[in-house]
Order: C-alpha cells, then sequence, then structure tokens
C-alpha cells in the first residue's frame, strides 16, 4: 500500500479545510516562483521524465502533449483547458478535486499554462457540478487575492486568468474538441482531427486540452521531482492515481493509490470487500463504463495499470471501478450503460447515431429474454461497425462495454434466449408514419 | 433522448434584469472580443435562473439578440444539453441518476418513490406543480450511490427511506439538507478507513 | 506538387486537395454523403473511408488533406467491408419507402445501396419516424428519410446567407429543421432540394409529377434575371416540369434562384396560343391571317416616324436583331427602345454597361462599393457571389443607399450624391480605401440610373475610377448590375435612341403620345398613358401589354426557341429549345419574317440558321460563345463638363416573385410572394 506521504491528494476526505490557508499550510503554493524560473523547458522536461500519463480516459503522456504547443507564442493566443466535464459513469474523481483540493488544481493550471505558454485557462465543469464550482471560484478568487493568479503571478512575471465555464448535460463535451466547441458556444459536436488542438483549437488557437486530476498532480511532481513520481508504480504506468471504487462493494470510495496495484486489494482492503464476499464478485468494470467488463477470474489478479489492463482488453480509462456482483442481472446492467450511450451520442456521424440505439435495443431484448441468440452474433457485428469508423472515441466508448459483456458473458445471454429464429411481433394499432420508437417509454 | 418537448405555453416577453444583466455583461467580458457566442451557456442559465429552472422561446430569442447570433444556434444549443430545460418544471426539480453504478445500489427504488409520491410520469408537474421529476444519466457521484439531484444539490447515500422523507420534505415546500444521509465525509470509506490516517488523527 | 499513392498508382496533385480528390483524380471513385465541393467539410456520413497505410483505423478521405507520401487504397475488403457497414447503419432508420419518394432514381443512397447496401435487413428493431417540418412554400420535407448529412445546414449558413437552419436535439433522435419551422426566407432555398442526397427535402412544386427517367432533359439559359444562369430544363411532352441548376463555375456554380428554378410554372398559364384582335374594346380570339393583315393594314396608313418598337425584358438577340432589320429596313423607322423607363444609357463604350468585374472577379475583389443596388433582389445568384467573397477573405462593404436585408454584413456611407462627390473629391475615407485597395469592385445599380443624378454619378465614378488606374487592362473595377435578360443584348445591337440632346427621346415621345402605332415585343414593364395608339403585341403570356393590345400575336416563351442571351458580364450564351410553343403560336422572328414578308419588304433571312449566322457576324463580340471579351481601358471624361446635382438616393425595392410575365403567371411565385409578405406582417422578429 501506498504510504501515505507519498500521497498528493492529502485533502481527499476534506479532513482539514479546502480554504486557502488550509492549503498553503499542506505545501501548496510554495515556491512556486522559484519552479516558475526554472522555465518551461525545465517544467516540461520534468513531467516527461515523470513519466505522467493523462488521468482523463487515454492515457497520453502529459509532457509529450505539451511539447506540442508550439514554442513562441505568435499572432494567435495559447490557452489552457482543463477538462471538467467528468461524466463517465463509475468516476467522480474531480469531484472531489474541485471540493477539496482546488488550490492544487489552480496552481497546476498556473504551471501548466506557463509551460504551454497561455495567459487563459478555461476550466470547464460539467454543469451538474454546480456546487464544486462555486467552491472552485471561491477558491480561485482567493488565489487572485493572495496574488497567486492575474497579472504577474505568484511575481513570477506570468499572467494568467482563469475562468469556470459550465458544460450543461453532455457527456460527449468530454471529448476535446467537443469540449472546445462546447466552450465556444455551439453543440458539443467533435471535430475532425487532425489538426489537433495543440495547433488548432479554442477559436482556432493552440490549445492544450488537460483532465483535472493530471493538472492537479503537476504542482507536487515538481516539487517532488520527476523522479519521485516515476518511482511509483510500474514502468510506464507511474505515479499514483485516486480510484473510484462503487458498485456492490461494503464501503464505496475514493482512494489515491499506487498504479499497478492489484484490483483485488483496491476492493477488498479499501473499499471493504465485495458485498456478500470475494466469491459474490460477477464483474468489474474497471475503468469507467466505457472500458469493457473483466469476469472474476481476471479480476483475481490484475493489476490496475494502463498496459496490464490492455493485455487483457480492457482499460485503466478514468479508473472507476465499478463493482458488480453474482446478485445483479449483468446483462442488465449492460444494457443500461449502452442506454446511456445512447443518449449521450452527439449524433454528428452515422455509426454512433444509428448504432448505439439499436445494440441498447438488442440487449435490452436480450436482458428481458425477448432476442433469438442469432441475435448475439449481429450484436457483435455492430459493435464492430461503430467501433473505428466515427470521428470520435465515442464509437469505442459505446462499443467496447458491449463487446466485454459479449466476450466474456455470451452463455449467460445463451441461457436466457431462444435459440428459434426471431419472430417480430408486431403492434397492428400503431400507424406506420409516428414515432415509434418513442412509443414506449422504456424504448424511448 | 428523444427530443425535448418545448412548452406550449409560452411567455411573450423576456428580459434580463438588472442584476442579471449585469451579470451576464461580467460573464461575456470572460470570452476574448468578438467571441461573445461563447457566452450562450451561461447565459442560458442565467435565463433559467431568472425564470422558475426553464427556458422560454423569447430568451432564447433575446439571447441570440444579446450575443448577436442567429437564434437557430441558440436553439441548437438549447436543444442539445439536457440541461436546459424548454418546458416548466417544478420548483423542486429532482433529478435521479439511474446509470449502472447508481442501479446496482437500488437507483430505481428512488425511482418508484418519486412515481408515487410526485407523480406517476417524469417531466410532469405534481399535482401542487411544486415538484417534477426525471431519471438522469450518470451524475458523477458514484461512489456515493444511489444519489439525486434537486435543484442544484446532491442528496447522496439514499435509500427507500430516507428519499421517502426528503421527497415528502419538498412537497412541502422544505428545503432538506443535501449531502450524504448516511451521515459520511464525501467519498471516504463509510467505515475502516485505511488512508491518510496521520493526518485524519492530527 | 505532393506525391501519393492511390490504389498503388502514383499520382502527383495540387497542394491543398483532400484524398478524397486525390483518389478521383486517379481514378477511384468514392461514395459519399455528406461531402459536397462547394460546402466546408463535416466528414459525419463515414461513407468515404479509405484505407491509409499507417494508420489502424480507416480514415475519411474528404476530411483529410493528402500529404507526400501517402499510401491510399480503395479498393480493398477492409474497406469495402467499412463502407458496408455504414450503409446498413444509414439504412437502419430509414424508412425505404422508395417507391412513394420523389427522389428515387436521382437518389444517392439509392444508388449507393445498389452497390453498398444488403440484400436484407438485419435491422429488427422499431423505425425511427421524424415528423415532417415546414420550410416553406418549396421544400417539401419528410424528415425521417434524413440521414444528418448536414449538407443542407452548412448551405444556409456558407452560401446562402442564412443562419435558419439547425440540428435540434442530439444522438439518434437529432432532427434538421428552421427555426420554429418558419419557411426559408432566401432567394436560394431550393438550391437544398438538389443537395439532399436522399428524399428528405424535395420539391413541394414537383411533388409527385414525375420520375427522373421519364423526363426530356434540356440543358439551356435562365432569363429570369440577368446573370444567364446555366440551367438544365426538364419536360414532359410540351410540359415544363421542373428546372434544375446546370453547373457553370464561371456564373451560377451549382445554385440557381428560387425564382429561376420555380416560374417555370408560369410557363403553363396565361399563356398567348391564338391571335387576337380588339373589337369593340374586347380581345376576340382571332386567327394569323386576320391579325398580320390588320397589322400590314395598320403599318401602310402610318407614317413611319409614327411608328415606334419597345422590347421587352426576356427577348433573345435574334429576335432583337431581326426586330431592328424589320423597323429600319421594312418599317424606315429608328424609333426603338428596350428601356421600359427612363434609364440613363451611355453606349459610347462597351464597358459602360457591362460588370466588367465578371462574377469570377468578385472572388478576387479586396472592396466592395454598391451604389444605389440590392444585388440580393435584382441578381441572387451574383448576390451569392459576394457572400462567398465575404467569408472567404472578410472584405468590407459598403453602400450608398439603404438595400435592406443582405446576406452579409456592409456599412451604409450615405443616402445621396453628396457622398459621391466626397469620395470623387476624395475628402471622404472609403476614397483612400478604394485609391489604395488594390482590386475594388464598385457596382452600380439601376436605381441610380434612373435618377435624375444618374449621369454625373456615372460619369464622374468612371472618371474617379479611370484617374487612379482601377480600370485597365489587369482590373476593370467598374460595374453597372443589368436586371434584365435582354438588355445588355439589346444595347450591344443598339435598340435604343439615343441624341446627344436627349438620352431619352422614344420614351418622351412616348410619354407625349406622338406615336400612332406601337410595336411591343414582349414588353410588358413599359409604363405610359395611352391615348390613341394602335398597340400590337406580341408575346408569349397574356400579361400588362396584351391587356392594352389591340392585336397580339402569340409567340414562343424562352424555353420553347433557341436563342442567344448575353448576360450581365457581356458573355454569350446560347439557350436551347426544350418544349415547343403551345397552339398557334410561332417563334418571334417566324412573325416578324413573314410580316415582312406581307409588307413586300422582304428581310434577307431564309430560315433560322441563317439569321443565326448573320446575328453572329453583325457583331464580332459574338464570335465565341460564353467568352467575356475584355475592353478594359477607358478615356478620362472632362470632369468640368460634368453638372454636381445633389439627389437623394433610394434603391428601388423591386418585387423580387413578379419581376416578369412569367413569374407573374406562376401559382409557385405567387406563393412564395404571399409567404414573404405574411412575415412582414407578422414581423420576421415573430
Amino acid at each position: 500500500m501506498l504510504k501515505d506521504t507519498d500521497r498528493i491528494f492529502t485533502n481527499l476526505y476534506n479532513d482539514e479545510s479546502w480554504k486557502i490557508d488550509s492549503a498553503i499550510s499542506r505545501g501548496d503554493w510554495k515556491n512556486t516562483k522559484e519552479i516558475l524560473s526554472k522555465g518551461k523547458e525545465w517544467i516540461i522536461n520534468e513531467i516527461k521524465l515523470s513519466e505522467l500519463r493523462g488521468r482523463g480516459g487515454a492515457g497520453f503522456p502529459t509532457g509529450l502533449k505539451w511539447s506540442f504547443a508550439p514554442k513562441e507564442i505568435g499572432s494567435r493566443p495559447h490557452y489552457l483547458i482543463i477538462n471538467g466535464d467528468e461524466s463517465e459513469p463509475g468516476t467522480c474523481k474531480d469531484r472531489d478535486i474541485f471540493k477539496f483540493e482546488p488550490q492544487k488544481l489552480i496552481e497546476g493550471c498556473l504551471i501548466s499554462s506557463y509551460a504551454v505558454g497561455a495567459h487563459t485557462c478555461y476550466i470547464y465543469i460539467r454543469g451538474e457540478f454546480f456546487r464544486e464550482g462555486q467552491k472552485l471560484q471561491t477558491a480561485i478568487e482567493e488565489a487572485y487575492e493572495k496574488n497567486f493568479l492575474g497579472q504577474n503571478a505568484c511575481n513570477s512575471g506570468w499572467d494568467l486568468d482563469i475562468h469556470i465555464h459550465y458544460g450543461a448535460g453532455a457527456y460527449i463535451c468530454g471529448e476535446e474538441t467537443a469540449l472546445l466547441e462546447s466552450l465556444e458556444g455551439k453543440k458539443g459536436l467533435p471535430r475532425i482531427k487532425p489538426p489537433f488542438p495543440a495547433l488548432v483549437g479554442l477559436y482556432g488557437c493552440p490549445t492544450i486540452v488537460n483532465n483535472v486530476e493530471t493538472i492537479a498532480v503537476v504542482p507536487t511532481i515538481l516539487r517532488r521531482g520527476g523522479k519521485w513520481f516515476a518511482s511509483l508504480g510500474k514502468p510506464k504506468n507511474t505515479g499514483t492515481k485516486i480510484f473510484c471504487i462503487s458498485g456492490n462493494v461494503n464501503n464505496p470510495c475514493n482512494v489515491e493509490e499506487e498504479l499497478g496495484i492489484t484490483l483485488k486489494e483496491l476492493i477488498e482492503q479499501h473499499a471493504g470487500g465485495v458485498i456478500g464476499g470475494w466469491d459474490n464478485l460477477q464483474a468489474v468494470i474497471p475503468g469507467g463504463s466505457s472500458m469493457p467488463l473483466l469476469p472474476k477470474n481476471i479480476c483475481d489478479t490484475i493489476t490496475m495499470d494502463f498496459d496490464s489492463l490492455i493485455k487483457e482488453k480492457s482499460g485503466l480509462g478514468t479508473a472507476g471501478i465499478v463493482v458488480i456482483n453474482k446478485d445483479q442481472d449483468i446483462i442488465k446492467c449492460m444494457a443500461r450503460i449502452a442506454k446511456f450511450y445512447k443518449h449521450e451520442s452527439c449524433g454528428q456521424c452515422t455509426p454512433c447515431r444509428e448504432g448505439s440505439g439499436w445494440m441498447w435495443r438488442m440487449l435490452e431484448r436480450m436482458a428481458k429474454g425477448n432476442a433469438s441468440i442469432k441475435e448475439i452474433d449481429l450484436l457483435s457485428e455492430v459493435t464492430k461497425q461503430i467501433e473505428g469508423y466515427t470521428i470520435c472515441a465515442f464509437g469505442e466508448g459505446s462499443s467496447w462495454p458491449v463487446q466485454g459483456l459479449l466476450r466474456h458473458f455470451r452463455k449467460e445471454i445463451e441461457k436466457r434466449n431462444s435459440s428459434d429464429p426471431l419472430i417480430i411481433k408486431q403492434n397492428k394499432n400503431i400507424p406506420y408514419l409516428i414515432d415509434q420508437h418513442l412509443l414506449e417509454e422504456d424504448n424511448a | 433522448m428523444s427530443i425535448k418537448k418545448i412548452s406550449k405555453e409560452q411567455p411573450e416577453f423576456f428580459k434580463f434584469s438588472e442584476e442579471n444583466l449585469n451579470k451576464a455583461k461580467k460573464i461575456i467580458s470572460k470570452y476574448p472580443t468578438e467571441k461573445q457566442a461563447s457566452a450562450v451557456m451561461p447565459l442560458l442559465y442565467l435565463v433559467q435562473g431568472q425564470n422558475e429552472n426553464w427556458i422560454p422561446l423569447v430568451a432564447m430569442k433575446y439571447i441570440a439578440k444579446f450575443l448577436n447570433i442567429p437564434y437557430i444556434r441558440v436553439y441548437e444549443v438549447a436543444t442539445f444539453y439536457s440541461m436546459f430545460n424548454l418546458s416548466p418544471v417544478g420548483k423542486y426539480f429532482v433529478q435521479v441518476c439511474t446509470t449502472t453504478p447508481c442501479m446496482i445500489r437500488g437507483a430505481y427504488k428512488i425511482v418508484d418513490v418519486c412515481k408515487e409520491k410526485i407523480c406517476e410520469n417524469q417531466k410532469e408537474l405534481s399535482k401542487d406543480n411544486i415538484a417534477s421529476w426525471t431519471e438522469v444519466e450518470c451524475l458523477g457521484a458514484c461512489v456515493n450511490a444511489p444519489m439525486m439531484q434537486i435543484n442544484d444539490d446532491y442528496f447522496e447515500d439514499l435509500d427507500k427511506e430516507k428519499t421517502e422523507e426528503i421527497i415528502e420534505m419538498i412537497l412541502n415546500d422544505k428545503q432538506p439538507k443535501p449531502g450524504s444521509y448516511r451521515n459520511r465525509k464525501s467519498a471516504e470509506p463509510e467505515n475502516k478507513r485505511t488512508t491518510l490516517l496521520n493526518i485524519k488523527n492530527a | 506538387m505532393p506525391k501519393l499513392i492511390v490504389n498503388d498508382k502514383e499520382i502527383e496533385i495540387e497542394e491543398g486537395l483532400t484524398v478524397l480528390q486525390a483518389c478521383e483524380q486517379a481514378g477511384a471513385e468514392i461514395p459519399r454523403f455528406c461531402y459536397h465541393e462547394k460546402l466546408s467539410i463535416a466528414g459525419n456520413c463515414r461513407m468515404c473511408l479509405v484505407e491509409m497505410e499507417k494508420s489502424a483505423k480507416p480514415i475519411a478521405s474528404c476530411a483529410t488533406t493528402a500529404t507526400e507520401g501517402m499510401n491510399i487504397k480503395t479498393n480493398t475488403l477492409k474497406v469495402e467491408k467499412a463502407r458496408k457497414n455504414v450503409m446498413e447503419l444509414l439504412l437502419a432508420n430509414h424508412p425505404l419507402d422508395c417507391p412513394v419518394c420523389d427522389q428515387g432514381g436521382e437518389c444517392d443512397l439509392q444508388d449507393q445501396s445498389m452497390f453498398y447496401g444488403l440484400d436484407l435487413s438485419r435491422f429488427t428493431e422499431k423505425k425511427r419516424s421524424v415528423k415532417k417540418k415546414y420550410m416553406g412554400p418549396l421544400i417539401k420535407t419528410e424528415m425521417t428519410r434524413c440521414i444528418h448529412c448536414t449538407r443542407c445546414i452548412r448551405f444556409a449558413t456558407e452560401v446562402a446567407g442564412i443562419d435558419e437552419i439547425g440540428a435540434i436535439g442530439r444522438g439518434e433522435d437529432m432532427q434538421i429543421t428552421t427555426y420554429l419551422e418558419k419557411a426559408m426566407e432566401s432567394e436560394l432555398s431550393a438550391n437544398v432540394i438538389d443537395l439532399c442526397p436522399v428524399g428528405a427535402l424535395t420539391s413541394k412544386p414537383y411533388a409527385f409529377e414525375a420520375r427522373p427517367w421519364e423526363l426530356k432533359n434540356t440543358e439551356t439559359i435562365d432569363v429570369m434575371d440577368a446573370v444567364g444562369s446555366n440551367i438544365r430544363v426538364d419536360t414532359y411532352g410540351w410540359e415544363v416540369k421542373r428546372i434544375l441548376p446546370k453547373i457553370n463555375e464561371d456564373i451560377n456554380e451549382e445554385w440557381i434562384s428560387d425564382k429561376t428554378r420555380y416560374a417555370c410554372d408560369g410557363l403553363l398559364k396565361q399563356r398567348l396560343d391564338k391571335p387576337y384582335i380588339r373589337e369593340n374594346g374586347k380581345l376576340i380570339k382571332s386567327n394569323w391571317t386576320d391579325a398580320v393583315q390588320l397589322v400590314i393594314n395598320k403599318i401602310k396608313n402610318t407614317k413611319p416616324s409614327q411608328i415606334a418598337g419597345f422590347i421587352g425584358d426576356l427577348v433573345d438577340l435574334e429576335s432583337m436583331y431581326i426586330f431592328k432589320k424589320f423597323f429600319n429596313k421594312s418599317l424606315n423607322s429608328t424609333n426603338l427602345e428596350f428601356r421600359n423607363e427612363k434609364r440613363y444609357l451611355n453606349p459610347d463604350e462597351r464597358i459602360n454597361y457591362l460588370f466588367n468585374s465578371t462574377i469570377n472577379g468578385i472572388e478576387e475583389a479586396d472592396l466592395i462599393l454598391l451604389i444605389g443596388t440590392n444585388p440580393r433582389q435584382e441578381a441572387a445568384i451574383l448576390n451569392a457571389r459576394i457572400r462567398k467573397s465575404y467569408v472567404k477573405n472578410k472584405i468590407k462593404i459598403y453602400s450608398i443607399g439603404d438595400p435592406g436585408e443582405l446576406t452579409y454584413p456592409y456599412e451604409i456611407i450615405g443616402h445621396d450624391t453628396s457622398v459621391i462627390k466626397d469620395i470623387i473629391e476624395g475628402s471622404h475615407h472609403v476614397s483612400l480605401k478604394i485609391k489604395n485597395s488594390e482590386k475594388p469592385l464598385i457596382i452600380i445599380g439601376e436605381s441610380i440610373l434612373n435618377s435624375d443624378a444618374a449621369e454625373y454619378i456615372f460619369k464622374s465614378i468612371k472618371n474617379f475610377l479611370t484617374k487612379n488606374d482601377k480600370i485597365n487592362p489587369n482590373w476593370n473595377s467598374f460595374n453597372i448590375l443589368t436586371q434584365r435578360a435582354s438588355n445588355v443584348g439589346a444595347m450591344d445591337l443598339g435598340l435604343y435612341k439615343i441624341t446627344k440632346k436627349d438620352n431619352y427621346e422614344v420614351l418622351n415621345k412616348l410619354n407625349n403620345n406622338e406615336f400612332k402605332l406601337i410595336y411591343l415585343l414582349g414588353a410588358d414593364e413599359l409604363k405610359f398613358n395611352k391615348k390613341d395608339e394602335f398597340i400590337i403585341y406580341q408575346g408569349s403570356h397574356g400579361d400588362k401589354g396584351a391587356s392594352i393590345a389591340d392585336v397580339i400575336l402569340p409567340s414562343a416563351a424562352y424555353t420553347e426557341k433557341d436563342g442567344y442571351y448575353v448576360n450581365l458580364e457581356g458573355r454569350i450564351q446560347k439557350a436551347f429549345k426544350a418544349s415547343y410553343p403551345p397552339g398557334e403560336s410561332k417563334e418571334d422572328w417566324e412573325i416578324i419574317n413573314n410580316i415582312s414578308q406581307f409588307l413586300n419588304k422582304r428581310l434577307d433571312i431564309i430560315n433560322k440558321f441563317d439569321l443565326e449566322t448573320k446575328l453572329i457576324k453583325s457583331n464580332n463580340l459574338y464570335s465565341k460563345e460564353s467568352y467575356i471579351t475584355k475592353e478594359k481601358n477607358s478615356s478620362e471624361i472632362n470632369q468640368s463638363k460634368i453638372p454636381f446635382i445633389n439627389s437623394k438616393l433610394e434603391i428601388k425595392q423591386i418585387d423580387y416573385y413578379f419581376t416578369n410575365p412569367i413569374c407573374r403567371a406562376s401559382k409557385t411565385m405567387l406563393e412564395c410572394k404571399t409567404v414573404k409578405n405574411n412575415f412582414k406582417l407578422t414581423g420576421t422578429e415573430g
């Protein structure tokens, strides 16, 4: 288990206070000026050394991302955007950072903005986190009062303004280019890449988009050194990470741990074990809803880091662990996730718009036993018709959980559904040209 | 999600209050000049705040003119994002998360309570127009599941009884206390805490 | 010039092309729905996926720029699978109601599904159906068929310049609609029908009229304004069923105005199909022998100086050519006029009445000054170019006079001639801007030429531009925006009478009722008080001209004959016969030739071909079709000779949907006008 002294988010449970003075006493904003005075190169290099990978889901190396920003600021200003549109089912870590460790984030914003040449930083918070946003706003104002932000922030000679922008209930805005569109006042439709935001981002300007947790760990890394961070975890999967353990466990909780910790340790030790005991475990979604689930036999041994999970055809994602025990109907659980994706699809490109609803409807029927087992292969094909053909990664996000289910629980579906070919039950009373799929509440 | 229903009864006029007008100007100043379109979402929130938590059509036009963007762009945004209500909601607007992490911890029991106490159908007003409820997708408090949101506040770690209490309160126009209903602090483990122990003791 | 490999074939392409364009150049066709050359790239249909080396996922070829060293494959199994996948998903919620869909036979989705569709539907869920949306009198919607390619949204926003169409909602419930289902307020709205790759947006007036394979297609020229848009006329027997744009990058690109497209039902109504003679104040059906005899009698009994001829807005070059010959040789009269009201004309040089910068040139302009013109109504297609230029180069646009709502932002710098004086004298800030600008574009509208100060404005602006070298072999910034299809041709052929003293001799005499015999060649817009003149009307529609006529000679409309037209740039183009004249009506040249024969003053025209040859020979400008002669040098006029006249400049609003007899006979145009008026009554602000 990670030593308490190696934990970055020491106020994760709000034992002290989230106010700035308390944060300073915990070490935030200590010698920020000195860190900045070492220069951009040093900062980016140190982050590269730490091997920090983005905490938002894709796990892209942060230092590398920063180095994509143009070295010199040209005619177009640079922007730093903090992605706090935390909407991935199973994930609630950024919320606690907003609530209890806002100064870590704000200090991280200053350092990162300096490193990528941004004088303006927008923090995009999902709209439902209204209270969290209020707290963060207070924290920002506190930092302004102390002259940590604004003109000549921390006496470093660097100017930085931070603004909060609320989302309004659209999961897709967590996709970085959709987030930029949303920030520009449009619908959150992901953009086609390339060009990548580092060159053409917000308002067509160079923009770096990072997750809240990524930015919040930056100050500590720089203070304690990239090597320290790299010494935690596993090679290429370094450092600590906030894991959110939810679902059928005795003590659901957020906990900061080293990458590479075993899933079993996380669940048994930190979350008080699976309800009904480890043997009652059915499956675990290891990294937020878009990562394929793992059955119990894999959970027994798996370690929680990017690469080990990829080997098991899943992923660390946001490290939102959803534990599902044997009391739950696994097909129904996945059907509900499919419904989530159907609800959150932006509708821009064909495969996701048409496919996400199709997958959900099939799964819903499978959960009720109204499907033919021949449709399992069809479902599997539909997932592959979405994956890889869409503008953004939402296509993968919506098809992977279904693929995971089919991979590990195909027998479950076969057991419940008939092997006869499907007979479509038509409701004869419905005239053709009305919105048929909205007629039944659970079909809408 | 099906297309949002737009209220049949629409007010004829909308204008920001003096206070909101100032707020709106302040919001616009957060964005670069000529990029004031960025303020469309914050301004829609302001409208919702001023107009009993929903956005009438005149207000969309008002905002479009305010920001000098076409009406249809505001309309698109208002229909795209799920948090903008285009028809009246209750004074207490209950949103119950029913996505998998909440579902497996009993979210549908909360839904049942809402059905029973507020209104049989979601997105419809209760008898005295004081409350309405709807199922929503993940609200990002999975560790504190099951949970619901009433207006701006989260109510976490619920069960059937606690939900009944809360709903009773709002139906009597009383503000219930937000937060966890099992008296735990945020997302820390309810018992047997394993980390940050020395800090806790300190 | 990057080189890349497409299907193992190396090709070299222009910089900046997309992979899709590169593949096409290499001869590999890529299926697509959302991609359209004239619109921005959306990349949302995912039909154009191709395989690229070093890319794990297939790439959207329409949205990827082709760069050096790419290795693209379009013929692999992987690509075919990708296309089939996307096609299945597109069809999943598509109603497959092709038998009752007007798009059938010319539907992209139908065509592509022949190649990439499965022969059976695996989608067994309930299909989505979406309510129809009202989009005005021209566009019929069936939104269940929509595949969300967003071409219509992009067209409205980018080309038409009206942000009125959008996609509301999200995910599978996304719907295309206009704001609160208002009619689209644009002169170009119906182009979305052509753009729609499926049957979601179809033509309302053409609904269930015909299938595309039943129609005869004729590529020809439009005459609803002076732009000379290239069109395709589709006929079923005699009836013109519909009109579609034909691509001409120099003129209308891929668009046509709603009037061009939908005035065609006017070709079926109010037609003159028999000669008429007025007896006791009433027009009575007659026959050619009697009518021509009556005309001849009248001509013989009238002094040549008391005979005048007026040319209408839609008349072709051949008819004007023979009409002038007829007047000069058979009637010994020179009283000819094509203008229907006093509009200043200076025919000294050809550049004096042309749109010299050319329509293509608009895109190069770096500043535009509109003087007394509303291009949106006077030449909708040209206006779309101005918008394109604005979008592309963000140029500054000024206007003298208030043109009302245009499709791009502009600044009004004055309402009277004093602004022009200031500009010429250099005391106005725009004056310097014009001088400093490399390719300014000055557009003078007819509203100005109608005013008292017309001569002053015309000459002084031209002088100003000449002096500042803005009229030179490389760039001619001086432009007249003509509104009528026949006018430039009439000026070329000299169908007017101008003396040093009097610019409007024929019109003045007409107003003084000095003529005894008036021959209207399709002239319906002429305004005068009839006294005891004998009026011959030769034209296609029972409209204003026919109502005052004493004898009516029915003739063919523009779709019913071959004929040349010169557009406002001075470009000569040939219109082709798509249908035939109804009833007993004949082509104009034939009628005139006949009369001359009966007068025993034969013109030396043997047949139509002979007429055409002689016409082309008469003017060396006409030697090459669709070619613009560039005459761009201009001599200075002595400024002191032009007296300043202070006058208010008002831009005359034209009745856009009702400008000529064909429009006025059209039911569709009437509907458009009504909808527009209702808009104004209720206020577009709602």
